[in-house]
């Protein structure tokens, strides 16, 4: 084959891109008292997804990602309070809200790289949570966010107490916001993102406008942050200031890490075994979940760089 | 008739150390210019300086008639300055296809495209394999760049600029450390630019200067010695004295 095509046939679809979805519909069915579950790792999936936008693609290193999935929550929670219940315009709200913020705070954090990047991304998360904290009358502060009252999606399917219309609501989010990200990160733009990562010195030589494609993607990120941090909000009816932690912030990169970094799919397999693996273990005692973390992450860095398909990459490829 | 490009009292300090003093600098359209000068005189900060990699203390910078000192790099490749590197900056983890492409398609202005159809992307493709078959490394178009031996990536370094199809071309060092056989390809390829490009080479090979140089610049220390002819260089005592007399890598 022409070198041409091969190029262009690693942009095609493969039959393997399924299997996520396969799985996920099958868990649909087969394991109906997972649903709750199920609806968590689909959110913590496109969360992971976005920073997989930014960190894995474009090589952003940030470790204040919640700050978007926390804007995005707390969006979601107060217009669903407040204003309506009506999800899917509480979705639009949430992913405008979260691009407005992830726009603004791009605009100072993307000037910088490093460290102080790092510190930077950190520093508008402690903001923003300090902010949420503070304006306890609209967020419910420390207490949380209640009294949302969801209303059916499309007023036809309402959210059940078995939490099967969330699970489907949220796989159908993840679906497009897939195919949205795939299409994105296959095309020229993303294209240029990886060629940030590998060398931005060579792309400001080659004429690309390096600072506004990476606060291009950091802004869309963000948007589909704050549409995980929204459909948390929506399917479990509160949300408390731990959207804005730190710890989700560090949760999702061990995530995305751990299923691999600039991948697509790393962030299906490593939110995936996470959010399981800490169901599982948490249940035999919560304070050896971050145990067997830390044990995982040394193997990681020392092992396995790529992360679980990277590893699976290098085996098929012997 | 306008100069494809022109520095007019350029100057740079970093610290106390001054690498660019009051440099008055012309290239025009077709030029085949060589920069030469001992290392340390300052010939890659010119070439950063010109680009806008680095903002210069004082002095102007003009592409084809027009002040572009304040205008950021990118904008300066748009409107046709295209450089090599003299440490090799290259997208490591990407095929060499990938590397040229990238560029290619900058220039085809689609780089920032999120939903252009593969239609588009092949008529980029096309133009940067042609690019590595001109350089004689189609062999390696999958072969990503950190595979490659120094030569080729030497090779690749001016693949990517030449991608960029620009008007007025520096290439910095491109033959140090390349292969004989590989120098060659590098000759051939600089001799076959376009007659209307204006190109400035820096180059320590006094043979490869020579051969393809019509004018020729010494710098030492920040400073311009002298601009004239190979023959007019070749016969000025300073320059034996400063630069050739040191051995050729001074
Ligand atoms: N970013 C910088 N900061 C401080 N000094 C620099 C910097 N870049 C280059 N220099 C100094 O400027 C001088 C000229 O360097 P350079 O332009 O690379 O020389 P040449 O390419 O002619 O060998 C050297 O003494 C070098 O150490
Ligand atoms: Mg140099």
């Amino acid at each position: 084959m022409h070198p041409i095509d091969t190029l262009l046939a690693r942009h095609r679809f493969r039959a393997i891109e399924l299997l996520p979805w396969l799985i996920a519909v099958a868990v649909y069915f087969v394991f109906g008292d997972y649903l709750p579950l199920g609806s968590q790792i689909l959110i913590m999936i496109l969360f992971a997804l976005s920073l997989d936008l930014v960190l894995g693609y474009a090589g952003i290193v940030t470790l204040g990602h919640s700050a978007f999935f926390g804007v995005g929550a707390y969006a979601a929670g107060i217009y669903a309070a407040h204003v309506s219940g009506e999800p899917l315009s509480g979705l639009v709200l949430a992913a405008c809200a979260a691009a407005v913020v992830g726009w603004l705070s791009g605009l100072v954090v993307l000037r910088t790289t490093g460290l102080t990047l790092l510190m930077l991304t950190l520093a508008v998360t402690a903001l923003l949570a300090e902010a949420a904290n503070k304006a306890g009358f609209i967020t419910g502060g420390a207490d949380g966010l209640q009294g949302m009252d969801i209303r059916p999606i499309f007023g036809l399917f309402r959210f059940d107490l078995f939490g099967r219309t969330a699970y489907l609501y949220c796989l159908a989010v993840l679906f497009l916001a897939w195919l949205f990200a795939r299409r994105l990160v296959h095309s020229s733009f993303g294209r240029s993102l990886i060629g940030i990562r590998e060398n931005t010195a060579r792309m400001h030589a080659i004429g690309s406008p390096v600072r506004r494609r990476l606060l291009t993607i950091y802004t869309i990120s963000a948007a589909l942050a704050g549409v995980a941090g929204a459909l948390l909000a929506q399917t479990t009816q509160f949300v408390g200031l731990t959207v804005l932690g730190f710890q989700r912030s560090g949760e999702i990169v061990i995530m995305l890490v751990f299923g691999g970094i600039g991948r697509l799919y790393g962030a299906f397999v490593g939110a995936g075994i996470y959010m399981i693996a800490q169901d599982q273990l948490a249940k035999l005692e919560p304070a050896f979940w971050y145990f067997w973390i830390g044990l995982l992450l040394v193997l990681l860095v020392m092992f396995a760089r790529g992360g679980v398909l990277g590893l699976i990459d290098r085996i098929l490829r012997r | 008739m306008t100069a494809a490009l022109e520095t007019i009292g350029l100057h740079k300090r970093f610290g106390a150390l001054i690498v660019a003093n009051d440099i008055h600098f012309r290239l025009d359209a077709g030029a085949r210019h060589a920069l030469i000068g001992p290392n340390g005189a300052g010939k890659t900060t010119l070439v950063n300086l010109i680009t806008g990699r680095i903002p210069p203390s004082a002095g102007r910078i003009l592409l084809g008639g027009d002040d572009i000192t304040a205008l950021p790099q990118a904008v300066r490749v748009r409107r046709g300055l295209g450089r090599t590197f003299q440490i090799n900056t290259l997208f490591r983890g990407l095929s060499v296809l990938e590397n040229v492409c990238l560029a290619v398609g900058e220039h085809h202005g689609i780089g920032g495209d999120m939903l252009r159809s593969l239609a588009a992307r092949r008529a980029v493709l096309e133009g940067g394999y042609a690019l590595l078959e001109r350089l004689r490394i189609a062999d390696d178009a999958l072969t990503p760049v950190r595979e490659l031996p120094y030569g080729r990536q030497r090779l690749v370094e001016i693949a990517i600029a030449l991608g960029l199809r620009p008007t007025v071309l520096l290439l910095d060092e491109p033959a140090a450390g390349v292969p004989s056989t590989e120098i060659a390809i590098i000759l051939d390829v600089i001799e076959q630019l376009p007659d209307d490009i204006a190109v400035l080479i820096i180059e320590h090979d006094m043979e490869l200067v020579f051969r393809f140089a019509r004018r020729i610049t010494v710098l030492v220390q920040g400073s311009v010695l002298i601009e004239g002819t190979p023959a007019e260089i070749a016969a000025d005592a300073r320059v034996r004295e400063v630069y050739l007399g040191e051995g050729h890598h001074g």
